[in-house]
């Protein structure tokens, strides 16, 4: 007999606290002797610190001030270049830039303090844009604005334009996206020199914390202790900004000797940190006569603020997703990220894959008309097949089928009839339809190399009484990994999903299961915990059936046990570093997304009627959870095409407040009908692939070709607004008539 | 929150002439405070104390005789919504209500506190515009009425004094047959701060346009009542060359800015295009 | 400005509470009563996290100041009655992060009080001033369907 709870809903592990108000974010801890802590940010763009003044108005012997100079360590935030420091000590290259940190026990009265902290700059010449910063004059960064390069090649690009039947070219841009967590950032830290730093928090990843506050601080690892706190949303903000957060909160605790709790308001989040990467990506394509691709040149460019954070990460993953899953000899992507002085911009949800799927999309709908290919043919002619090379030179070893991904996609979208219908009713209709796809892969846990460099582990702890706990820093932030990982725990060991228990990441206690990042929570560390289960087994020295009962004795036997599980590179992977080439992910998730639109000729109103997301995943561990990822992500994705536009003026994001940053509601969201296809990967957690940032990437340029359709205007950018759908709705007309 | 709360006051008025003593002595009113608690929050309220008026009987009734229908300044869009009343003669006024943000908001905010706080892009105003409805202040020398279109008077400049408060809005019957017409175009279908928002009645008897009103909400400093295009249009026989000339009217009669929410020009094409309907539909 | 005396019934427990005249009944009631269920998620009466229900209606309670709260019965989502409803979005997957989760479970309580059995778009309609980046919405319409089918 045995446990079976993987492919079932069981209960989500935590669900209890959370319908019932329980469940205890930062913002809910109250400790004795709690402090408030705020930050002064720089009110300019880019320049050198001249004075600070306090002025008049609060009692300021009662706050406590930190400034760069109470810093005990190092002035930067660990993360991979060293170049944002915690405080600006005397150069500010950013709006909103941290200088200052007060603490009060008054948590009303910080914000007149804050107002009475005056900062002059000397203001120093600023880049606001892509363009302006790749001219590299004024350099704000290093020599020539240049976080990042990458040269991805595969094959002879220059040598296939002359025998190309058709040159197809194309520009695409993407702008910057808000996370927008309901819970915004916040940290409660103790600290002092003889017991150390313990951080409390909204986070995704402890252990980048831990790293960050050693050396903020200069304490060895035992000093410092990082605990996640119920997370309220993250989608990637909160990967690198709580090493910033956590280290300022710290550093209050530090000077002032009290407890401090530091949270941001929805303005201050909203403004200060980081955003998706705004993209622009250029296409030249060359294509034979039999409507082959033959070569594809893809520049890619990311605009990643003021200082590196992830950006070279960011990057990595946009140019390996460049080329999409598609058959292509020859292939370049010649990718770059540059600085400029906007807030630095950071991890979101596809992290760098939204950006250049929505360009290859939508330029292979625009090669197709070329060809007066119909876009499902042109793509069905072009579709990585089992055996074939991707842009990376990975051969596709597992099962694949995308033509029967994307005529089962479009059957179930109704693709075909509706697209006809539309087309006569859109003669007469001031509301037009159109219905659009894309096709598309994403790939699971780190790029390369970087999951064995993560070395991850995984610890199981049983108790006499045979309870088994899970311990690792994987972060549970509403995606489901508690529930994935428990069921993984209890299928393997065979005993009920009630037994197994999962406490919240601490450092003091999880090992460093590298950060809840990269979709790959499930497959990879899902995986650690079932080799972690079966080691589990052979020490209890469990039958290969047996029953829970079998399992309580056996731990009663043998006493408390801890058993650690490390990641193991899957033989056979091979990735280049240096050429950018090879096994880029262990697996690939594939989808087909369609999207039916309405657009509103008198208004430029859009809307998505009906979506359709199919995916192939490996395997669905929890049907309810799995769906519950796409749904979100999908909507994520609608808003990322149609609603939210990040606004900026002079370097600051002046849309900062939710009723000005437009995000869809319940009456905007469309059906979104969800279908799973199964295609076991052999190195995931029972065959499970990663989905979580997967769904980010099809929505936008599904719409946009959609719209396409529905208007006959292909669109180019998003976020698109209904502004600029009239304005090209009435360009459109204009030189129709003339 | 980032008020200062040592710094502010608040009393919740237990009559009216309490009220009106104290808006005297310098006090505001706040009835349900969605607006003025937004500016709160953000820091950003410029009164310090605040009177509470929310539940004053005066200021919650609603009348209907055959001669007038009546509400008091506090009545909330959600009280609006309901009353069997306000969705046969008012419509217009039902489906603003509706459109201003969602179910928790509509149960606190007020009609009164709308037209006080006299945003441009407000829901209401446009459709008591074309109700032609009659504002009534009280203070403690006594109570005037006004009509709403003389109302406002440049951007956040009203036709009324600081110790005034604003207790009823009069609605008269139409006595017509009324065609009725509102569009709101935002950022999203429901909580989104007006683009542009078109209120239209007209009365068409044998394709002559024998009564008009037009009003839009965010396309001027003030709510705005289009008089030049109603008065083209008033005893004119619709038709296409009409609609044409409408359409140029209006777009020189608005006058819209690009703002943190859209651009003049949209504004204008939209406003355009939506008058194009209604009278379309008039035809 | 001194400080005021205000009473409320929060989930049926009266309190006499001496605050600020404009402390935010959401700070009353997650700072004063230590009730932290209800949450703030923008200030800006945008969200619908802070959703409690006063007086028989939704309202945002980061929108009303504590002044004016004063005599009102407010039901939080600490409040023993919701238990339908909890069990419905436990259930249906409608909490992921679950921040949003204690304003939407008000909010569907307000719906179905006045509705036992809305259509999707009342439902939609009654949810929209609620902001979910999680789940999409999709399964949270589930919950209040799956509560409104048992509703007789």
């Amino acid at each position: 007999m045995s446990y079976r709870v993987v492919g079932s809903a069981v209960p989500r592990k935590e669900v209890a606290s959370k319908v019932t108000g329980q469940a205890d974010y930062v913002d809910d801890l109250r400790v004795p002797g709690m402090w408030y802590g705020i930050t002064v940010r720089s009110t300019i763009a880019r320049g050198r610190i001249q004075r600070i003044a306090f002025q008049d108005g609060v009692p300021w012997s009662e706050f406590t001030v930190v400034s760069a100079a109470d810093i005990p360590g190092k002035n930067m935030v660990s993360m991979i270049v060293e170049d944002q420091p915690y405080l600006a000590a005397d150069h500010v290259n950013h709006m909103h830039e941290p200088v200052l940190l007060l603490a009060h026990p008054d948590k009303n009265l910080l914000e007149k303090a804050r107002a009475l902290v005056k900062i002059d700059y000397e203001p120093l010449p600023t880049v606001f844009d892509i363009d302006s910063s790749l001219r590299g004059n004024p350099a704000i960064w290093g020599s020539d604005n240049v976080f990042k390069r990458y040269l991805m090649e595969k094959g002879d690009v220059d040598a296939a334009w002359s025998n190309a039947a058709h040159i197809v070219e194309g520009e695409y841009s993407t702008g910057a996206q808000e996370q927008l967590y309901i819970e915004t950032n916040g940290m409660l830290a103790t600290a002092n020199p003889h017991d150390g730093v313990t951080v409390r928090g909204s986070m995704q990843c402890p252990y980048y914390v831990h790293k960050s506050l050693m050396a903020l601080f200069g304490l060895p690892a035992d000093k410092i202790r990082v605990i996640q706190q119920e997370t309220g949303g993250a989608f990637g903000g909160k990967e690198e900004y709580p090493s910033m957060i956590g280290g300022h909160a710290a550093l209050l605790a530090w000077k002032s000797g009290h407890p401090v709790k530091l949270i941001y308001d929805r303005e201050e989040d909203m403004a200060a940190t980081t955003k998706r990467h705004p993209s622009r990506t250029r296409h030249k394509t060359a294509i034979a006569a039999d409507g082959t691709l033959l070569a594809m040149d893809i520049e890619f460019v990311i605009d990643g603020g003021a200082y590196a954070t992830l950006s070279a990460v960011v990057l990595s993953r946009g140019t390996i997703h460049a080329p999409g899953p598609y058959r292509c000899p020859n292939v370049r992507v010649r990718s770059t990220a540059v600085a400029t002085n906007s807030p630095p911009h950071g991890a979101f949800r596809g992290f760098g894959a939204p950006q250049s799927i929505f360009a290859l999309e939508l330029h292979i709908d625009k090669i197709a008309r070329a060809l007066h290919l119909t876009p499902e043919e042109f793509r069905q002619r072009n579709f990585l097949l089992t055996g074939d090379a991707t842009g990376t030179s990975q051969i596709v070893r597992q099962p694949l089928d995308l033509p029967a991904l994307q005529k089962r996609a479009l059957t179930h979208a109704g693709y075909l009839e509706k697209k006809a219908r539309f087309h006569l009713a859109n003669q007469t209709a001031a509301i037009k339809k159109g219905i659009g796809f894309a096709t598309f892969f994403h790939g699971a846990g780190f790029t390369g190399s970087g999951e064995r460099y993560l070395q991850s582990v995984v610890t199981l702890q049983t108790t006499a009484a045979g309870r088994v706990e899970i311990l690792s820093s994987m972060t549970e932030m509403g995606q489901g990994a508690n529930t994935v990982l428990t069921q993984v725990a209890a299928e393997t060991l065979g005993i009920p999903y009630e037994w197994v228990d999962i406490p919240r990441p601490d450092t003091s206690r999880a090992p460093n299961t590298g950060p809840t990042v990269a979709s790959r929570t499930t497959m990879i560390v899902g995986r650690l915990v079932e080799t972690a289960s079966l080691d589990l087994r052979q020490k209890l020295k469990l039958p290969a059936e047996c029953t829970p009962e079998q399992f309580a004795e056996a731990c009663a036997i043998c006493g408390p046990l801890a058993v650690s599980a490390q990641f193991q590179e899957p033989e056979g992977i091979f990735w280049d570093d240096r050429k950018y080439c090879g096994d880029a992910y262990g697996a690939y998730s594939w989808a087909v997304y369609v999207a039916e639109v309405s657009a509103d000729t008198l208004t430029g109103e859009i809307q998505v009627d009906r979506f359709t997301a199919l995916q192939e995943v490996g395997r669905v561990l929890h049907p309810v959870l799995a769906a519950g990822q796409i749904e979100g992500g999908v909507l994520q994705g609608i808003g990322f095409a149609i609603y939210e536009k990040v606004l900026f003026r002079d370097g600051a994001m002046v849309n900062n407040q939710m009723t000005n940053y437009i995000v869809p509601t319940s009456v905007d969201v469309p059906r979104i009908d969800v279908l799973f296809e199964e295609v076991p990967y052999e190195h995931g957690a029972m065959g499970a692939k990663g989905i979580g940032e997967l769904p980010m990437d099809g929505p936008a340029p599904a719409i946009l070709n959609a719209l396409e359709d529905a208007l006959g205007i292909p669109f180019d950018r998003v976020p698109l607004m209904a502004e600029d759908v009239l304005l090209a709705i009435g360009e459109t007309s204009e030189r129709r008539v003339a | 929150m980032r008020s200062h709360l040592a710094d502010f006051d608040l009393v919740v008025a237990a009559d009216l002439p309490e009220a009106l003593r104290l808006l005297v002595a310098g006090w505001r009113p706040i009835a349900g405070g969605t607006d003025l608690m937004v500016l709160f929050n953000a820091g950003r309220l410029p009164y310090r104390k605040l009177v509470g008026v929310a539940k004053l009987p005066e200021l919650n009734a609603i009348t209907v005789s055959s001669d007038m229908v009546t509400l008091g300044a506090a009545v909330t869009y959600s009280a609006i919504q309901r009353h069997s009343v306000m969705q046969s003669e008012f419509p217009l006024l039902c489906q603003a209500a509706s459109w201003t943000g969602g179910a928790a908001n509509q149960n606190r905010g007020t009609l009164g506190g709308n037209i006080v706080n006299a945003s441009p892009a407000a829901d209401s105003p446009p459709a008591l515009l074309v109700y032609d409805v009659e504002l009534e202040f009280i203070s403690t020398s006594g109570s005037r009425r006004i009509s709403y279109g003389e109302f406002h008077t440049g951007y956040k400049l009203m036709q009324s004094r600081p110790e005034e408060l604003l207790v009823k809005i009069h609605l008269p019957p139409h006595r017509r047959k009324l065609n009725q017409y509102a569009r709101k175009v935002g950022a999203r279908k429901a909580q989104a701060i007006s683009k542009v928002c078109f209120n239209a009645v007209a009365e068409v008897e044998s394709s002559v346009i024998k009564h008009i009103r037009v009003a839009l909400g965010s396309v001027a400093p003030i709510p705005l009542r289009c008089r030049k295009v109603e008065a083209a249009l008033a005893g004119q026989t619709l038709s296409s060359t009409l609609i044409a000339h409408a359409r140029d009217l209006i777009a020189q009669e608005i006058q819209p800015i690009d703002d943190i929410r859209s651009t003049a020009r949209y504004r204008t094409a939209v406003t355009q295009n939506l008058l194009s309907e209604f009278l379309g539909q008039l035809l | 400005m001194a400080n005021t005396p205000i009473s409320l019934t929060v989930n049926c427990a009266a309190h006499t509470l001496i605050v600020p005249a404009m402390k935010r009944l959401l700070d009353v009631l997650r700072e004063d009563l230590r009730l932290t269920g209800t949450k703030e998620g923008c200030g800006e009466g945008e969200c619908g996290a802070c959703s409690v229900i006063l007086d028989g209606e939704l309202v945002n309670s980061c929108l009303i100041p504590a002044k004016q709260a004063d005599g009102a019965r407010i039901v939080t989502i600490e409040s023993s009655g919701l238990g339908v409803i909890q069990r419905a979005f436990a259930e249906t997957g409608a909490a992921q992060c679950g921040i949003c989760t204690p304003g939407m479970v008000m909010a569907a309580s307000a719906l179905l009080a006045r509705n036992a059995k809305p259509s999707l778009e009342q439902i939609r309609e009654g949810l929209a001033g609620n902001i979910c980046r999680c789940t999409g919405y999709q399964k949270i319409f589930d919950a209040v369907e799956t509560v409104s089918r048992q509703n007789p």
